[in-house]
């Protein structure tokens, strides 16, 4: 999950990092009032949406006075910037920056450990420094066991090419960062720009963080960092049902089990959306490798309640759970959204393969619900379905 | 012989009394694995189906001689179980659970490198099969039989998928590596055991979004594998920032998509299949060509 910059500013404040005065406004009066608390004097009103290039979108403006900061605000609030709609800003006392610099720590796949990134040319994208100016964006392995002690930090900063008079200042930030990264379960915290002030303090003047989801079973307060407008009410129903789902923008609904495997439906389905229109999946959804009954039919209720689907795919290798079982389940989860008075009118391809594939297209023949039809193989299960939702309009 | 498992390997299940670890349990026996024992330090001295349960790994090694541990272990209590089954010196640690922090990942990964004693597969997978000789985690062994096709995989049902499509020609191992972002054995540990292995003719490498270990396993293919690849990579159609099901699928800005990992592969001369069966297609036509 990744953090508003505002949030993000919250946790470095909570570890110690050092940070600007900020509040956070939803209205352009609340706005106002906010930049009232900070002094009353220049505020910058930033827009908060998990995205890059606000600067470029108008998404952040400097504000003289405490009605000008709510005038930004109102042109700011409502804006949508790459497809994020601005539903807060962050307003935070004009900085007198004198140097701009990048420091962060994130995962590093690829080795399998973490990696300190730092530069003293900050402020710019950092994909683009990477790409124009390698050689000065400085790349430091952390080891997970020791991680950033007082030498790894100075090593840190040394490879960045920190000025000497603030080294000892982001020596203190790097360990306080790493404090962030380690207690709070990310896999990236990043300050772009960190900087040095007029008056030579060093401080965190934005900030990116993303947090393990995996682990938030030991870390309760995240859950209130969640977005609540960024749940797609498809997607709110199902993490509330512990199901892996994601709203696409397609027609054809899509279940399978395992996530390789449904990754793989989508494409397919896609290509074969192409002779139809340009049908595409409506969804991804995993059941998990297992595919029982009742989880097939939480799937189906969520997928079958999208109007934006016409037509439903379940794509299911029985190999845990053999095919009979999750034909049982198909059958069963017909029967269950019936009796709570849900819709069972779109038509829904099933292609069941692997252990019992014969049993449980019997069980399916059998129980003749006149929306199911079988298709023996994925990519010709894929073909239908696309086909009958270009049909379904 | 395989890789890395044979018809003598001896499975310690960590987690055993946990409705999963002991479901599956009972599978690998029904496959013919040797299960020889369980670990769980609150039920030592009691059994599953006659399968003791030790107090901890090293005891139980010492009791039984197994020599793979298959860990079913919530992910709370993941870390420390990794930590132990290390401590003890186990060969192969088979981490089948699913929702393991990264950094507990990280962190037991790291530990096992310095200890260099134990390789870990997984997390977040669904272990490795040798059909007819050894099965160490949850992938269904009646769905394929022996033969001479490596495969390896970040994804647990398309692993399934192509066993079960190529099951006529069979295969020396199966690896399921495990969907998440760090996980213990790679795409590239495999293709270096599959291209030593003497019963193993040809490698199906199966990956999916995020990271760039198809990419690094591209040109590793390229320096280092003499024997016949076919490929495939699933996610074409993943949007941007969002997770797809595995915790270590995400597309990131521009990197980590599909198509530059089927573009890598392709350089270096893999074939990559369209969709799955396309893919075991092309992989039938190269076995039945020789």
């Amino acid at each position: 999950m990744d953090l508003f910059e505002y949030q993000a500013r919250d946790m470095f404040a909570a570890h110690g990092v050092p940070v600007l005065d900020a509040a956070v406004a939803e209205t352009a009066e609340e706005a106002r009032a906010a930049a009232e608390r900070l002094g009353g004097g220049r505020v910058v009103v930033k827009a908060q949406v998990k995205t890059g290039g606000r600067g470029k979108a108008g998404g952040v403006k400097l504000a003289d006075d405490p009605a000008d900061a709510g005038a930004k605000a109102g042109q700011i609030l409502g804006m949508d910037i790459k497809g994020h709609t601005v539903h807060r800003v962050m307003l935070a006392p004009a900085a007198d920056i004198a140097e701009e610099y990048y420091f962060s720590i994130l995962l590093d796949r690829a080795n399998r450990t973490y990696l300190a990134m730092a530069s003293r040319e900050g402020g710019v994208e950092i994909e683009t420094l990477a790409v124009e100016k390698p050689e000065a964006l400085a790349r430091v392995p952390i080891d997970a066991l020791t991680g950033v002690d007082d030498a790894k930090a100075r090593e840190i900063v040394a490879e960045g090419g920190f000025p000497d008079e603030i080294a000892d200042q982001v020596v203190e930030v790097a360990q306080k960062l790493w404090d962030v990264f380690v207690q709070e379960d990310a896999t990236l915290v990043e300050v772009n720009p960190l900087v040095k002030t007029g008056d030579g303090r060093v401080v965190a003047l934005d900030g990116k963080i993303t947090l393990d989801e995996n682990a938030d079973f030991r870390q309760q307060a995240h859950a209130d960092l969640h977005d609540e407008h960024a749940d797609d009410p498809l997607e709110a129903k199902a993490k509330a049902k512990n199901l892996n789902y994601v709203k696409l923008d397609g027609q054809v609904g899509i279940i399978g089990n395992g996530a390789g495997l449904v990754m793989s439906t989508l494409d397919v389905v896609a290509y074969a959306g192409e002779e139809f229109g340009g049908v595409k999946p409506a969804n991804f959804l995993d059941i998990g490798g297992g595919a029982s009954a009742e989880v097939m039919a939480d799937g189906l209720d969520i997928i079958l309640g999208d109007p934006a689907v016409r037509a439903v795919f379940v794509n299911v290798f029985g190999g845990i759970t053999a095919c009979d079982a999750v034909a049982n389940g198909i059958v069963q989860a017909l029967e269950l959204i019936k009796s709570r008075g849900g819709d069972v009118s779109k038509p829904l391809v099933v292609r069941l393969d692997g252990n019992n594939a014969e049993e449980g297209r019997r069980i399916l023949d059998d129980a003749e619900h006149d929306i199911v039809e079988l298709v023996d193989t994925m990519d010709g299960a894929a073909r239908r379905a696309a086909e009958l939702a270009a049909a379904g309009v | 012989m395989a890789i890395w498992l044979t018809e003598t390997s001896k499975i310690l299940v960590q987690g055993i009394t946990g409705s999963e670890g002991t479901k599956h349990t009972r599978r690998m026996v029904a496959s013919g694995a040797q299960v020889v024992g369980g670990v769980n330090p609150r039920k030592a001295g009691t059994d599953v189906d006659g399968i003791p349960v030790y107090a901890t790994v090293s005891e139980a090694m010492k009791e039984t001689g197994a020599d793979v541990s298959v860990l079913f272990v919530p992910p709370p209590f993941a870390k420390d179980a990794v930590v132990e089954a290390v401590d003890a010196q186990i060969p192969l640690a088979v981490v089948i659970t699913e929702g393991i922090p990264v950094h507990d990942t990280a962190s037991f990964f790291q530990y096992a490198e310095n200890a260099g004693s134990t390789r870990i597969i997984g997390p977040n997978c669904p272990g490795l099969i040798s059909p007819g000789k050894c099965n160490a985690g949850i992938i269904p062994a009646d769905i394929t039989q022996a033969g001479r096709i490596g495969l390896v995989s970040k994804s647990g049902t398309l692993t399934y998928q192509m066993m079960y499509e190529l099951r006529d020609i069979g295969f020396s191992t199966a690896v399921g590596i495990g969907g998440d972002p760090v996980v213990g054995t790679t795409h590239i540990d495999c293709l270096e055991a599959f291209q030593a292995d003497d019963e193993t003719d040809a490698i199906v490498m199966i990956g999916e979004i995020g990271g760039d270990a198809e990419e690094r396993a591209a040109a590793y293919i390229e320096d280092n594998v003499t024997k016949p690849v076919v490929g495939y990579v699933a996610g074409f159609t993943a949007p941007e920032g969002k997770t797809m099901g595995h915790a270590g699928a995400i597309v990131s800005g521009s990197s980590g998509t599909a198509a530059a990992k089927k573009a890598a592969l392709e350089a270096v001369g893999v074939k990559v299949g369209k969709t799955p069966s396309e893919t075991a297609r092309l992989m039938r036509e190269l076995m039945t060509s020789r």
